[in-house]
C-alpha cells in the first residue's frame, strides 16, 4: 500500500544491521589491541614467524640483577592435543627461581604418528596477571616445530622472572599445548558438506 | 475467531494460515509456535530435573544430559520466550496505536515462517546417529562457548539455524520500528503511546544492534571449523576468550530483549486494575531507554573469572551495579501505581504482581553476582542458575502469560474461566519457587551447574526442586487447557473487556475483527 513511506525506515535499519554484522567482526581486531596494550594471554610475547627481539624489559631486569631475597616456583605443563598423536611432558615438573635469574628447563618431545607434522606450542600462563613479568629469552614455542615420523626431540625454554612481579605472587603456572599447523586446512570443505549431507 | 470474515477476501484453511500477512493472523502463528518450544523445552527441562532428582547416575548418559541442557537454554530463549513477545507484538501494536497492519505484511509472513524451519535445523540432529539416547544434537551449553563447540561434528546445522533465527528478529523488528514510527493515528505520538509499544520499539533496536553481532559469532566458528581460519582457534594464533566477548556482547542486550516486553505488558496490566494512571509514565519511558543503553557495556560480568585485569573487574562492577538504578525506578513505578488504587485481582493482574515481586528476587541476586569479588564464589553454580530462572521464568515468562490471560478476550471474544486460570496461577507460582528457590541454596554451597551427578550433600534441595519442577511443568498443560477451551467458548467479552482498560484496543469490538483501524481513530 504505503510502501514508499517505510522505504527510508527500512534501508536505515538495514544497514544498521550490516553495519553491526561488520561490528562483531571488528571486535577481533578490537580485541587484539586491547590484550597487546594489557599484555594479556602473553599476546605481548608472542613472536611473529620466529623473529624475537629482546624487549627492553629484558635488558633492564638483567641489568637490575638477582633479588636473592624472593623464591618464585614455577610449574611446568605439557597439554596433549587429542587431534595430535604425541608424546609430550617437561623434564622438570617445577622449580625455585629468584627473580631476575635467568634459567633453562627442558621439554621433551615425540611424535607418535607415521606422518611429519609441523606443530605449533601455543603457551599460556596462570595467574595472567604474570604474563607480563615472565620473560622468555628462548623458547620452543617461538617457532613451528617440525617433527618427521616418530621423531623426539629436547626442546628448551630459557627464561627470567622480573624482579618487577607484584608481591603477593609466589607460584607461576606455565602451560603449552601442541596444536597441528596443518590441521582443518585442506579437507575442511569435504568435511562441511559430508556433515549436512550424512547423519 | 473464525466467525469474523467480514471481509472475504482471504483464504481459508491451511492456506491461510500459509500465505497470510495479517498481523493477527501472523500473532497467533508465532503464539502458537512459541507455545510448542515452550511444551518442547520444558520437556527437556523435565529429563534435567529427573535426572538431578537423586544423586548419581539414572535416566540418561552424560552427553545425553547436556544435550537437554544446551538445547533447553536455547529453545526457550530462541523459540519460546523471543517469539512470544513478537506474537503479543504482532497482535496489539497496530490494534494500540491505530494502524490498520504492520508496516511491511508480507515480510512478516516470511519473518514467521522461517521460523519453523529454524527450529527443525536445530533439533533435527538429536534423532541423528543410531538410537535416541546417541542423538547427535549440541551438547556444549546454549552459550555454545569456544573451544568445546568448535568440536561439534554437526556445527553446521546448529550455525544456520542461529542465521535463520537472527535473520526472522531483524525482519520482525524493522517491521515495528517501522509500523511504530510512520503508522501512528494521527494525534498518537510518541509519548502518548502505551508502554508495551515503547518498549517493543526499544526492544527491536536492540535486536538489530545485536543479532547481527551474534550471526557474526556463529560465522567466524564455521570459517573456524570449515574454512581454516582461527578466529578462536589457538593453534592459528585465535583466543577461545574472544568468542566469550563477542557472544556476551550480543548475550546481555539478549537478556533485556527477552525482558523489555514483559516490562511492557506489566505496565498495561497494573494500570487497569489498580485503576489508575501509571505512574511516572515518562520516567518508564527514559528508564526503559537507559536500561537499552546500559546493556551494551556491562557484558563481561559473565565473565569475571576469564582472569581479566583488575581494572576490568572494577569497570564491569561499577557498570553493572548501575542498571539497578533504572530497574528499581521501573519498580518503584509499578508499586506506586498499586498504591491506593482501587485494585483487583483478576487473574492477569495476579501474573503481574507475582512478576514484580519474584522479578525483584531475581534483580538482586543479579547485583550479587554483579559484583566481581563476590561473583568469584557463585561463578558457574546453581546459584547463577537461579538468578536467571527468576527473571526470566518469574520475569519474562510471567509476564507473557499475564499479557496472554490480559488480552485473550479481546483475541477470542470471550472470557476464560477465571476460576481455572486462577488455579493456574497459584499453582505456577508456589511450584515455581519450590523449583528454584533451593537453587539458590546448593548454589551457594557450591553445587556446579550442568552436571547430571552431584555430590549427595546436595540431595535433598534437588529433591525438592525437581518436585516443584514437576508441578510447574504440569500446569502449564492446565494453561493449553484453558486457552484452548477459551478459543471453544465462554461468557462473551464486552468490548472493553475490564472496567479499568483504557486504551485503542478496548474501543474495537471482541473479538477483534480480522482488520481494524482501516480508517485512523482521532486521538484526543
Ligand atoms: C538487576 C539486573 C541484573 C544484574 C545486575 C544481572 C547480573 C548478572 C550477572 C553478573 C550474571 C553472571 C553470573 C555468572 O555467570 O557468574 C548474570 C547471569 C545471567 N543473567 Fe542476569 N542480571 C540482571 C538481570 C537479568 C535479567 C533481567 C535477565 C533476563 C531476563 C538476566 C538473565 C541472565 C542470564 C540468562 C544469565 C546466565 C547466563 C549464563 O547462562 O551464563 N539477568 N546476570
Ligand atoms: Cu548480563
Amino acid at each position: 500500500m504505503t510502501k514508499h513511506i517505510h522505504r527510508r525506515t527500512v534501508l536505515g535499519l538495514s544497514l544498521v544491521a550490516v553495519l553491526m554484522f561488520g561490528f562483531g567482526f571488528a571486535l577481533v581486531p578490537l580485541y587484539n589491541v586491547f590484550c597487546q596494550a594489557f599484555g594479556f594471554n602473553g599476546r605481548n610475547i608472542e613472536v611473529e614467524n620466529g623473529t624475537y627481539q629482546v624487549r627492553e624489559e629484558v635488558v633492564r631486569t638483567l641489568r637490575d640483577g638477582v633479588d636473592k631475597n624472593r623464591t618464585i616456583t614455577v610449574q611446568f605443563l605439557a597439554n596433549e592435543n587429542k587431534d595430535l598423536p604425541w608424546e609430550f611432558r617437561p623434564l622438570q615438573r617445577e622449580i625455585n627461581v629468584h627473580p631476575g635469574e635467568v634459567k633453562q628447563v627442558r621439554f621433551y618431545a615425540r611424535n607418535l604418528s607415521d606422518k611429519t607434522v609441523v606443530a605449533r606450542a601455543i603457551p599460556s600462563m596462570q595467574p595472567s596477571v604474570a604474563i607480563k613479568y615472565f620473560t622468555k629469552v628462548e623458547c620452543f614455542c617461538f617457532n613451528n616445530q617440525i617433527f618427521k615420523p616418530g621423531e623426539a626431540k629436547e626442546m628448551p625454554l630459557i627464561f627470567v622472572v622480573d624482579r618487577k612481579l607484584p608481591q603477593g605472587i609466589d607460584k607461576l603456572t606455565q602451560s603449552y599445548t601442541f596444536f597441528d599447523t596443518q590441521q582443518g586446512k585442506s579437507d575442511s570443505v569435504a568435511a562441511a558438506v559430508k556433515s549436512l549431507v550424512h547423519g | 475467531m473464525s466467525d469474523n470474515h467480514q471481509h472475504h477476501d482471504h483464504p481459508t484453511g491451511i492456506k491461510r494460515w500459509l500465505f497470510t500477512t495479517n498481523h493477527k493472523d501472523i500473532g497467533t502463528l508465532y503464539l502458537w509456535f512459541s507455545f510448542t518450544m515452550l511444551l518442547i523445552g520444558g520437556s527437556f527441562a523435565m529429563v534435567i530435573r529427573a535426572e538431578l532428582m537423586y544423586p548419581g547416575m539414572q535416566l540418561v548418559d552424560p552427553n545425553f544430559f547436556n544435550m537437554m541442557t544446551t538445547l533447553h537454554g536455547l529453545v526457550m530463549v530462541f523459540g519460546a520466550i523471543m517469539p512470544s513477545t513478537v506474537g503479543l507484538a504482532n497482535w496489539c501494536i497496530p490494534m494500540m496505536i491505530g494502524a490498520p497492519d504492520m508496516a511491511l505484511p508480507r515480510m512478516n509472513n516470511w519473518s514467521f515462517w522461517i521460523l519453523p524451519f529454524a527450529a527443525l535445523m536445530l533439533l533435527m540432529p538429536m534423532f541423528m546417529g543410531g538410537n535416541f539416547m546417541s542423538g547427535q544434537g549440541p551438547a556444549f551449553g546454549w552459550t555454545f562457548y569456544e573451544p568445546l563447540s568448535g568440536q561439534y561434528n554437526k556445527l553446521a546445522f546448529f550455525v544456520f539455524a542461529i542465521h535463520l533465527l537472527g535473520i526472522s528478529s531483524i525482519m520482525g523488528s524493522i517491521n515495528i520500528i517501522a509500523t511504530i514510527l510512520n503508522m501512528r493515528a494521527p494525534g498518537m505520538t510518541l509519548m502518548k503511546m502505551p508502554l508495551f509499544v515503547w518498549t517493543w520499539l526499544i526492544t527491536a533496536f536492540l535486536l538489530i544492534a545485536v543479532m547481527p553481532v551474534l550471526a557474526g559469532a556463529v560465522t567466524m566458528m564455521l570459517t573456524d571449523k570449515y574454512f581454516g581460519t582461527s578466529f578462536f582457534n589457538a593453534a592459528g594464533g585465535g583466543d577461545p576468550v574472544l568468542f566469550q566477548h563477542v557472544f556476551w556482547f550480543f548475550g546481555h542486550p539478549e537478556v533485556y530483549i527477552m525482558i523489555l516486553p514483559s516490562f511492557g505488558i506489566v505496565s498495561q496490566i497494573i494500570p487497569t486494575f489498580a485503576r489508575k494512571k501509571l505512574f511516572g509514565y515518562a520516567s518508564m519511558v527514559y528508564a526503559t531507554a537507559a536500561i537499552a543503553f546500559l546493556s551494551f557495556i556491562v557484558w563481561a560480568h559473565h565473565m569475571f573469572t576469564v582472569g581479566m585485569p583488575v581494572a576490568g573487574e572494577l569497570y564491569f562492577t561499577y557498570a553493572t551495579v548501575m542498571i539497578a538504578v533504572p530497574t528499581a525506578v521501573k519498580v518503584f513505578n509499578w508499586t506506586a501505581t498499586m498504591w491506593k488504587g482501587a485494585m483487583t485481582f483478576e487473574t492477569p493482574m495476579l501474573w503481574a504482581i507475582a512478576f514484580v515481586v519474584l522479578f525483584t528476587i531475581g534483580g538482586f541476586t543479579g547485583l550479587m553476582l554483579g559484583v566481581a569479588t563476590s561473583d568469584f564464589q557463585y561463578q558457574d553454580t546453581y546459584f547463577v542458575v537461579a538468578h536467571f530462572h527468576y527473571v526470566l521464568v518469574t520475569g519474562a515468562l510471567f509476564g507473557v502469560i499475564g499479557g496472554v490471560y490480559y488480552w485473550l478476550p479481546k483475541w477470542t471474544g470471550n472470557m476464560y474461566n477465571e476460576k481455572l486460570s486462577k488455579l493456574h496461577f497459584w499453582i505456577s507460582a508456589i511450584s515455581v519457587n519450590v523449583l528454584f528457590f533451593p537453587q539458590h541454596f546448593i548454589g551457594l554451597q557450591g553445587m556446579p551447574r550442568r552436571v547430571p551427578d552431584y555430590n549427595p550433600m546436595f540431595a535433598d534441595w534437588n529433591f525438592v526442586s525437581s518436585i516443584g519442577g514437576f508441578v510447574f511443568g504440569a500446569s502449564q498443560l492446565l494453561f493449553l487447557y484453558i486457552v484452548i477451551s477459551t478459543i471453544r467458548g465462554g461468557a462473551k467479552a464486552t468490548s472493553q473487556v475490564w472496567e479499568g482498560a483504557e486504551g485503542l484496543e478496548w474501543t474495537v469490538p471482541s473479538p477483534a475483527p480480522y482488520h481494524t483501524f482501516e480508517n485512523p481513530p482521532l486521538i484526543k
